[in-house]
């Protein structure tokens, strides 16, 4: 059965370590189109996309995956939905001790019984549409951060998901792999249909792919909608400083602290 | 100053029962439900891992440990014209204590302290969540393969511990200070039993070995993700799992030769 709302969240609540993150936070992500989440450093994006993959208990409110709901189900459930999630972790997260390779086909050997030169015809191309091909026998330790990031993105899509989550996926990009990166983003999604999530902070990159907008800042969605309708809000003064950048509004820069004199 | 007790007592208790906790949870999902479909190749890995490559300093202190005890025992028994039991005291000494003792503190230093190293920086730099994220459970594939070679290869590692240590005291014994080879293994054939001292010494270096690789696993899981976390993890696991050694030794030796 296919809802076309792939992933929907209600009313969602959720602090650490007393500190409230997100107040009561709807989101619905349709199915096949890229929505885009952004927002200022440490508002919670990544802890929002580890609720999503069902890696830390929500306070309260409703994560619902095709249908299933995945905030209290059995572990096999929430495996069975994670097979159907891909995600590109901020850092990488790279098996540090297999190489390139390896880690690209550590999910298919993990779940799939191929015979090794089906595996490895589909792990070199997971490793050639992000460029990298060539550099399949290097260790991670011998990547740059960027090329990490890269070779992730490889094995996040490895399993072929319909729905994938992006951490981050833009920084530490030159120009030439970013512009590669936006475009793997757009045709994944284009030709397998697959779901996207991207967090980022590179707004104007992303909303040049992205179908759907949410910009966090304060617990709370300060503006959602289309792409190219949240450019045109400008009578709101919260979302504009974040997309313009400027240091000085309502958006605080500063953790939250007490004042310093 | 009394309520500041009583709340250190509070917190101290909660934490407590917090840890035992977590440790028996984490327990239970890892050794509950379906295996790992390569359970047994991963197996085998970690048994070279912790096994083999721990063998050279057991091997190497299990020697050392053979020809002091023998050269002491020696110098004290000769006092009394006893040295012929030489190969009996040595015998049991190592197979009913030494060897299960030393044995497990020696392999909390050199394996426990590397696999809580191991999993803390998994843990640190998001390898055990990356794996979740794939739907693989990193309690089956990383911990339990871990937990299951630890609990084989400590009761070999003291094994050849033993063994080596009682040709290290014959060594010392016999070809050095001159008792009676025949002597040496006679008596010890008469002194040792099978099963009070063999098989309780084994027995010994099974739960040694559950509680070092235990206490090690728990460590690196809950690691404090950055570079002091991992140090102090590690530290942890090799003092808290030597302490429950010995603690857990003396309690085993009371009922084992206690009647
Ligand atoms: N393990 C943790 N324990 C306690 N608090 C945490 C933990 N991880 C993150 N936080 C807090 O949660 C908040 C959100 O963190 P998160 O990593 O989700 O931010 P982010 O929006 O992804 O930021 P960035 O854009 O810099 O990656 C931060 O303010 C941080 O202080
Ligand atoms: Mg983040």
């Amino acid at each position: 059965m296919k809802h076309s709302k792939h992933l929907v969240i209600k009313n969602l609540c959720f602090s650490r370590n007393e500190r409230l993150l997100f107040d009561n936070l709807c989101f619905e992500f349709e199915r096949g189109k890229i929505t885009a989440i952004l927002g200022p450093s440490g508002i919670g994006k990544t802890t929002l996309l580890k609720l999503i993959g069902g890696q830390l208990p929500v306070d309260s409110g409703e994560i619902i995956f095709n249908g299933n709901a995945i905030h209290n189900c059995s572990d096999k459930e929430l495996y069975d939905a994670r097979k159907k999630m891909g995600m590109l972790f901020q850092s990488g997260a790279l098996f540090n001790e297999l190489s390139v390779f390896e880690n690209v086909a550590f999910p298919l050997r993990e779940h799939c019984k191929l015979d090794e030169s089906l595996l490895s015809i589909l792990v070199l191309m997971k490793l050639e549409a992000v460029g990298l091909r060539g550099a399949k026998d290097l260790k991670p330790i011998e990547l740059s951060g960027g090329m990490a990031r890269r070779v992730a993105l490889a094995r996040a899509i490895a399993l072929d998901p319909e729905m994938i989550l992006y951490d981050e996926p833009f920084t530490g990009q030159d120009p030439i792999s970013m512009n590669v990166l936006l475009n793997l983003v757009k045709q994944l999604n284009q030709t397998l249909g697959l779901t996207s999530i991207i967090v980022s902070h590179d707004v104007n990159e992303v909303l040049s792919i992205a179908d759907n907008v949410y910009v966090l800042a304060e617990q709370k969605i300060i503006a959602e909608g289309p792409a190219h309708s949240i450019l045109q809000q400008t009578d709101n003064s919260l979302l504009q400083q974040f997309l313009l950048g400027r240091n000085e509004g309502p958006v605080p820069f500063h953790f939250q602290c007490d004042d310093f004199f | 100053m009394i309520s500041a007790n009583v709340r250190f007592v509070g917190r101290f208790s909660l934490e407590f029962a917090q840890t035992v906790g977590r440790c028996c949870l984490m327990f239970w999902r890892t050794v509950w439900g379906k295996p790992h479909d390569k359970l047994f190749p991963l197996f085998i890995e970690q048994i070279f891992q912790l096994g083999i490559l721990s063998l050279p300093i057991i091997l190497t202190s299990g020697l050392f440990i053979g020809m002091v005890l023998s050269l002491q025992g020696y110098y004290v028994l000769v006092d009394y014209a006893a040295e012929e039991s030489l190969g009996s005291m040595v015998a049991l000494s190592l197979l009913r204590e030494l060897g299960p003792v030393v044995g497990a503190l020696l392999f909390a230093g050199r394996a426990g302290s590397a696999l809580t190293a191991e999993i803390g920086l998994m843990q640190s730099t998001e390898q055990l969540a990356s794996m979740e994220m794939m739907a693989v459970s990193p309690l089956k594939r990383v911990i339990a393969p871990r937990f299951f070679a630890g609990i084989v290869t400590l009761p070999m590692l003291t094994l050849f511990f033993n063994v080596i240590a009682i040709w290290g005291g014959y060594l010392i014994g016999v070809s050095w200070k001159g008792v009676d080879g025949g002597a040496y293994w006679s008596v010890m054939q008469g002194s040792v039993e099978y099963m009070p001292d063999v098989f309780n010494g084994v027995i010994k270096s099974v739960v040694f070995a559950v509680l070092i690789t235990w206490v090690a696993l728990y460590n690196g899981y809950y690691v404090v993700p950055n570079a002091q976390g991992i140090s102090k993890s590690t530290t942890q696991t090799v003092v808290v799992s030597s302490l429950l050694v010995l603690g857990m030794d003396f309690i085993l030796t009371v009922f084992m030769f206690g009647t």
